[in-house]
């Protein structure tokens, strides 16, 4: 049996451990369980949305107008008599993926800069870190804003501006990670095995630091969500004819007085997504005992 | 803490820089002029307007006289209102955010504090599950969902508060003021469970008590000091976040501040106007990150001790 073979059991049995006891932890914890069923089937019903949804999006009913729930519409119409079931289920795809996709351009942007400003060190490092030091302070919704006003309200941009703000964390934490994890034997006998940095960062460090990586990223999610209701409520996010959470509440609010069903059912699909996330996102840090030692 | 102060000072004038000259490359590189929009307006008339605006000049020189005017604390003509600066349409709604800011402000701290000490001296108890379940609606739930959700019930059902305005009815401050406070009243309340979660169970408590202090005596005199740090290094943020806020609170209630205004400025494309607004907010942001740094600094006796030496 070559070394290699034996370090592949070790790593897979300590891995399968770790996981495994994270699992049964995470399993105990009933809000963060709630949280990610809740979410699955969330997730779930956005992806079949265009199979499952009760009407058309595009289906309009002028005679019919602003109607509260009932059986033909669960949730009710809006004031053009479309199905509020149908706009609450095509907007959570959208608000949905904005969520994954700016924060997977998060994810990626700020795990690269941590993990090279973590393993490099020294005044690359510092410089790194102080770039980091100067957009946290920067006031980045405004910055968002600004970048919708001057480049167009697309829904492009929207994930990249979010994603781009919302990196530093993640590079913070993973700068962290690496500089304890450098000093570990296994990255000393990367080094002295001649491996390239690159190799090891993303062969050796990052694997190791996955487990802070999970918990921020369950929790930049609700953040990111909220930003892009946030810049659609006030007509600078998501664009008609696409629609979104935020979008929906922002109609919804306008008209709240003599249609109450349009703000609060989409307003309660926003919340209580936020809500599953958070939740998961406290109980994944939880059982994955990412501060260390409980406090 | 003047080398501390000092050594802060030196880190936000980059800053500022890098916000005053990303803001004014972003706002010049935006497609098409600010009087393209205009219905054909005769060539001589556009490049008098241009004159007038300095856009005839070459974009290094636009920028060297925009940061001449800024130092003299100039912001510029807004494009849109003719006759109106920035400078007075800025000073206009300042008041209103400021005053909108300070009573969220006190509303999140108030509650926010006392619902997380509360929560901490009894933890994993009924009495820390309750404020810290409502903490995490206070997170999940968006001012603007809560804005329109607190008009519906309380200016509209019940009919207490006025539904929109500032300062033209009785009690058309208060909705306002909680929509904005509650997600902060709620970070606060963490923020402040976990403080003192970690100052009650440092030696110095349990001398305290030893001494046979009364507990709310410990709490307000010895704990609370130490406990409540985090929470003030939270402010400098927070103002940050309140301020993106005001847009929000300021478009529902429709409150003539800052907020609104920059919310129009984006709408209307009115370039001096954003760029104005923006490296004034972003200045005043660096500020209070500046403040409560020194503050936390100063509350923080190793802190304090570290720059004290030479550090």
């Amino acid at each position: 049996m070559s070394t290699q073979d034996i370090g592949a059991i070790v790593e897979a049995e300590e891995g399968a451990s770790l996981w495994n006891d994270a699992w049964l932890r995470l399993k105990k914890n009933r809000a963060a369980v709630t949280g990610g069923v809740v979410l699955v089937v969330m997730v779930v019903l956005v992806l079949l949305t265009p199979w499952i949804a009760p009407y058309s999006y595009e289906a309009q009913n002028l005679d019919l107008g602003a109607t509260p729930p009932s059986a033909a519409h669960w949730l009710g119409t809006d004031i053009f008599g479309r199905d509020l079931l149908t706009q609450i289920l095509y907007g959570g795809r959208i608000s949905l993926a904005v969520g994954f996709i700016a924060t997977a351009v998060a994810l990626v942007i700020g795990v690269t800069w941590g993990a090279v400003a973590g393993y490099v060190g020294g005044r690359v490092d510092s410089m790194m870190m102080r770039f980091v030091d100067i957009l946290y302070a920067l006031p980045f919704m405004i910055f968002i804003i600004l970048l919708m006003v001057v480049f167009g309200r697309n829904i492009l941009l929207l994930f990249l501006a979010i994603g781009a703000v919302e990196w530093l964390t993640m590079a913070r934490i993973m700068r962290t990670q690496v500089q304890s994890l450098r000093q570990q034997e296994f990255v000393e006998a990367a080094v002295s095995l001649g491996l390239a940095p690159a190799a090891i960062i993303f062969r050796h460090i990052i694997p190791n630091a996955i487990g802070p990586i999970i918990v921020y990223t369950t929790l930049t999610i609700p953040s990111v969500m909220l930003l892009e209701a946030f810049l659609s409520f006030l007509g600078l996010g998501i664009q008609p004819p696409q629609t979104s959470w935020g979008l929906l509440i922002s109609y919804g609010a306008e008209t709240m007085e003599e249609y109450p069903w349009l703000l609060i059912f989409p307003g309660a699909a926003l919340t209580i997504t936020l809500f599953s996330l958070n939740f998961l996102g406290d109980g994944l840090r939880d059982a994955l005992d990412v501060r260390g030692s409980k406090d | 803490m003047v080398r501390f102060i000092l050594w802060r000072l030196l880190q936000a004038i980059p800053v500022i820089f890098v916000v005053i000259t990303a803001t004014f490359f972003l706002v010049r590189s935006a497609p098409g002029g600010p009087f393209d929009s205009e219905k054909a307006v005769l060539p001589e008339v556009k490049r008098a307007l241009e004159a007038q605006y300095k856009l005839d000049l070459p974009l290094h020189e636009q920028y060297v006289a925009y940061l001449g005017d800024l130092s003299s604390g100039d912001l510029g003509p807004s494009f849109k209102y003719p006759g109106r600066s920035v400078n007075e349409i800025l000073s206009s709604g300042l008041p209103v955010t400021a005053e909108l800011g300070l009573y969220a402000l006190t509303f999140a701290l108030f509650v926010g504090v006392l619902a997380g000490v509360f929560a901490a001296l009894k933890p994993n108890t009924r009495q820390d599950f309750i404020p810290m379940g409502m903490a995490m609606i206070g997170i999940c739930m968006p001012s603007f969902l809560l804005g329109p959700l607190l008009v519906l019930v309380f200016g509209i059902y019940l009919d207490w508060l006025p539904i929109a305005g500032w300062g033209d009815l009785p009690g058309d401050k208060i909705l306002p003021s909680i929509t904005l406070g509650s997600a902060y009243a709620a970070y606060i309340a963490r923020l402040s469970r976990a403080g003192m979660l970690e100052i009650l169970s440092q030696d110095y408590i349990r001398t305290a008590r030893a001494k046979g202090l009364p507990e709310w005596q410990v709490v307000t005199q010895h704990a609370l000091r130490g406990g409540l740090i985090p929470v003030i290094a939270f402010l400098g943020p927070a103002f940050a976040g309140l301020l993106a806020g005001s847009f929000v609170v300021e478009t529902i209630f429709q409150i003539p501040g800052l907020g609104r205004f920059y919310v129009q400025a984006a709408f209307n494309r009115d370039y001096t106007m954003i760029l104005g607004t923006t490296v004034f907010l972003s200045t005043l942001i660096v500020f209070f990150n500046l403040i409560s740094d020194v503050i936390a600094a100063w509350l923080n006796p190793r802190l304090r001790a570290q720059f004290k030496g030479g550090a």
